[in-house]
């Protein structure tokens, strides 16, 4: 897919590949719709908090996930983009470990 | 002299010089947000009490808006895909039903800000509401940037079609990008400040 742009943008196959893609785009877009109104039917059972905030979590993350590998291509991506966003991620969870490392009596870390 | 590699792949990365550099900039996003989602932990658990966020902000409002946005993601990525099918009137099209999300996104956004302003709940009001108007706030300056952009590719810029489609292409899909995170960050807000 990333490739698209700086190939040649002609030929019967090229357009059967968008029209497959543009039907994928298309389910993808009603999954986000479907789980967006499960985040808010879940938020009207008045779960205890922890479980609220785990199954609201999960969800988030599933939609972000298909907005990132559908939307944005990540899917088929090269490899060197792959590389920096897993970077990244350790990174970010680094940043939110910081937290839970520093709070109270934390793992780690003593106030 | 030309800047290299904006319409071919370099050889070594498999990669455009602009898809890079975009995708340098999220993971440095990523970054920011991800400082200030810490902390909003860091204050949520120390504090000793929490407001639900339902009980402060409008759920339907900000539930509209997370449909408004998904729905702009979608018009993102066909007016790419239009251009792909070399169709440039319906990249046209979906473009500027994107921008006009973006405009519906920031006018409900509006309403929502001036109510809480009204009922005097400023940033200094609570710790929750410092951290509403932070992420919402710097999440609303993205949305307006990512438009900015967006109506640029849509209008002036879009002459570039004429000269250079392949360029044009891999620059609205680079805008595309960047918007498609302005989604996702908004797919993580939007349970956590207004539904937990």
């Amino acid at each position: 897919m990333s490739d698209h742009a700086a190939t040649s943008m002609t030929g019967d196959d090229h357009a059967a590949d968008i029209d497959r893609h543009v039907r994928v785009y298309i389910t993808v877009f009603v999954a986000l719709m479907v789980l967006t109104l499960v985040t808010v039917a879940i938020s009207y059972l008045h779960l205890s908090v922890p479980l609220a905030i785990t199954v609201a979590l999960v969800v988030a993350t599933i939609k972000g996930s298909l907005v990132a590998c559908y939307f944005m291509h990540l899917i088929s991506e090269k490899k060197l983009i792959l590389a920096v966003l897993l970077l990244t991620v350790a990174f970010f969870g680094v940043l939110m470990a910081l937290p839970v490392l520093t709070h109270g009596d934390g793992f780690w870390i003593r106030e | 002299m030309d800047i290299p590699y904006i319409v071919e792949s370099r050889r070594d990365t498999g990669l455009t010089n602009g898809k890079i550099g975009i995708w340098l900039f999220l993971a440095s996003e990523v970054m920011l947000f991800g400082a200030l989602f810490a902390s909003y932990i860091l204050i949520r658990t120390g504090a000793p009490t929490w407001p639900l966020g339902s009980s402060i902000l409008d759920v339907p409002l900000a539930t509209v808006n997370t449909i408004v946005l998904i729905s702009s993601s979608v018009t993102m990525v066909m007016a790419w895909a239009s251009l792909m099918r070399r169709r440039f009137d319906t990249f046209r099209l979906y473009m500027g039903a994107t921008i006009l999300f973006g405009l519906v996104f920031l006018t409900i956004k509006y309403f929502e800000y001036s109510h809480h302003l009204h009922i005097g709940e400023y940033p200094s009001t609570s710790n929750f509401l410092a951290i509403y108007y932070t992420l919402t706030g710097l999440h609303m300056l993205h949305v307006i940037g990512g438009m900015a952009v967006n109506a640029y590719l849509w209008g002036p810029g879009a002459k570039l079609w004429k000269t250079n489609p392949v360029w044009f292409t891999n620059r609205v899909e680079n805008s595309g990008l960047f918007w498609h995170f302005v989604d996702l960050v908004w797919i993580f807000l939007f349970p956590t400040l207004y539904l937990l």
